[in-house]
């Protein structure tokens, strides 16, 4: 019989469904009013070491004011999910915050170019990595939210991608089809940016969900961001647009325009020149780090970031570009 | 005759080569400007599939992120990752656009790393995202690249994505679907495909004023050719004019021809 292959990537997080229901069994199901503030939740839930994922896709709808508050507090040690992980990523590796990383996509920034500042990090050894792809990674999530160890795939058979990442082949015990197994991934802590929530943490996305109903349901814990925070009545009155509901999440803040630079979808468009500037800033290492200490590090919070951004007129224009209606835009 | 730049001929190469009905996962880009045009001009009913979970947009204009709020646009499905990667999985997907740093003669793609080493790479690209899944689930891959012996080497640093692996019958043997691989690479110089028993790399047709030498010396490995080599049309007017101000007015992508 032909031998299956495995990968020889590291396992980072090793997925044990007992224990992992065992942790379920125990989290807090009562509605409680789960309010607090950014640094109270990064203190809390993101100790030095622990393993994070960021919600969204890189540059929409992702838990901005939460990133800031990680590289603020100075984490480290930190793993992280690299699912379509760009502008996180490119915050993240700013600070030198992780030091283990399962990648789908980092360093670049889609259309926009690439991050030097990451590519540089990963480049640098401080970092250990394995291999594997968006949708490996999706399914990941999916596994740890059924509660089974793994899933069996078709991707990344026949790859060096499968060769550095730590899936294992197996044969279909109906088919003998081969598949790749990729294992269960519960990260420690899901952060998570939605348009609107109860106290309790019941979040409704609109525009698409990415991956993140599977991620919440995969996390441990989970912090949650939003533009605004709605009256429990207002999640009973449509539970069918509940993607998130209040029994996976721990903390919940609400941060308007939270998703800044990213795109928030019907709310605003992304601010493309902001992304430029990170990228023109990273060429020159001292600008870069004056950078970050202004726009970042000295700043008290999210709010004064978005003055520094042009505030209240700039969200405006993002508002306009959102709905194609910007008037200064040709 | 409107004068056109090397961007602008291979979006609209691109462009031609979906036929009407079928469907598409695209990236931003190059890949978008395509099927925006296929679907003005040639594939009004082309159904797009983002990988971040939007499907059947009428694209306003180009998006930056495969996942900003562009892609919704009047769309028809605003889902999940694992919505696109399953449609591709159970065989929906016909076509993808994929890119890379390196392509081999049996069409294998890295986008992950320059070196010999995993561990420490000389140079850290971005890693496969959506794309070896969209080269594993999708019937027909279309790369589109510009032609350069940097790029189209004898062998990839790294298999991020899965062209013919080693040659005929190896995708297969790896556990991919049958009947699925690399289609076409069109590039600034030239349309080429696998259509051969060995499924190696050969050019079909020609760019206007490119000549085969201009191709093989931007080739590192070597290149079959086709029994037929054909001309490849010139943008036509309506695509330049399309393109120009309807898809990429800001030149954001054009713009790099």
């Amino acid at each position: 019989m032909e031998k299956l292959k495995v990968g020889k990537g590291e396992l980072f997080m090793p997925y044990d469904a007992d224990e992992s229901r065992h942790f379920f069994k125990e989290k807090n199901k009562k509605l409680v009013n789960k309010l607090t503030t950014v640094p109270e939740a990064v203190e809390k839930y993101i100790p030095d070491g622990t393993y994070i994922a960021v919600g969204g896709f890189g540059g929409v709808r992702i838990s901005t004011s939460v990133l800031h508050e990680i590289l603020r507090q100075g984490k480290k040690n930190l793993g992280l999910s690299g699912h379509t992980s760009t502008h996180d990523c490119q915050i993240l590796a700013a600070g030198e915050c992780f030091d283990r990383c399962d990648i789908a996509y980092v360093i670049g920034l889609e259309a926009r170019g690439l991050s030097r500042v990451s590519r540089k990090y990963f480049e640098s050894g401080k970092v250990k990595f394995t291999e594997w792809t968006n949708a490996a990674l999706a399914w990941r999530y999916k596994a740890a939210a059924m509660g089974v160890s793994y899933l069996p795939c078709r991707t990344m058979l026949g790859t060096d991608t499968f060769e550095q990442s730590a899936a294992k082949e197996v044969l279909c015990p109906f088919t003998g089809a081969k598949y790749a197994a990729v294992p269960a991934l519960s990260p420690d802590v899901a952060m998570i940016h939605v348009h609107r929530c109860d106290v309790y943490g019941n979040c409704q996305i609109d525009g698409i969900n990415i991956s993140d109903a599977d991620l919440a349901k995969a996390s441990k814990h989970v912090i949650i961001t939003a533009e605004r925070i709605v009256p429990n009545e207002e999640i009973r009155r449509q539970p069918w647009a509940t993607t998130i509901p209040a029994w996976c999440v721990d903390a919940v803040i609400q941060v308007p325009y939270g998703s800044f630079p990213g795109c928030m979808e019907k709310e605003y468009f992304s601010d493309e020149d902001h992304f430029a500037l990170w990228l023109k800033k990273e060429k020159d290492p001292e600008e870069f780090k004056a950078f970050i200490k202004k726009y970042i590090l000295d700043t008290k919070n999210f709010s004064e970031y978005l003055e520094l951004c042009g505030g209240i007129s700039r969200m405006n224009d993002l508002r306009f570009d959102e709905l194609l209606v910007n008037p200064n835009t040709k | 005759m409107v004068k056109y730049n090397t961007m602008e001929n291979m979006i609209c190469v691109a462009a031609r080569q979906m036929e009407d009905g079928s469907s598409a996962a695209i990236g931003t880009g190059v890949p978008t400007a395509a099927g925006m045009l296929a679907q003005k001009l040639y594939a009004p009913n082309l159904l797009i599939f983002f990988e971040a979970g939007a499907a059947g947009p009428i694209l306003p204009t180009m998006p930056v992120s495969v996942g900003d709020s562009r892609t919704t646009h009047h769309s028809l499905l605003a889902s999940t990752m694992l919505d696109t990667m399953e449609a591709g999985q159970r065989g929906l997907l016909d076509y993808t656009f994929l890119g890379g740093a390196q392509i081999d003669k049996f069409g294998n793609l890295n986008s992950t790393m320059l070196g010999d080493d995993y561990h420490h790479p000389k140079v850290r690209f971005p890693g496969s995202g959506g794309a070896n899944d969209l080269g594993s689930f999708c019937w027909k891959i279309m790369v589109v690249t510009p032609h350069a012996k940097k790029r189209f080497v004898e062998k990839v640093d790294f298999i991020t994505t899965p062209g013919f692996l080693s040659g005929p019958g190896a995708r297969e043997e790896a556990g991919l679907y049958k009947g699925t691989g690399p289609f076409r690479v069109i590039t600034d110089l030239a349309i080429l495909d696998y259509n051969n028993p060995k499924k190696r790399m050969q050019v079909v047709s020609l760019h206007e004023g490119v000549t085969l030498e201009q191709v093989k010396d931007n080739t590192g490995f070597e290149l079959l050719v086709a029994d037929k080599l054909e001309k490849t049309p010139p943008p036509t007017d309506e695509e330049l004019r399309i393109l120009r101000e309807e898809i990429d007015p800001s030149g954001f992508i054009i713009g790099r021809g």
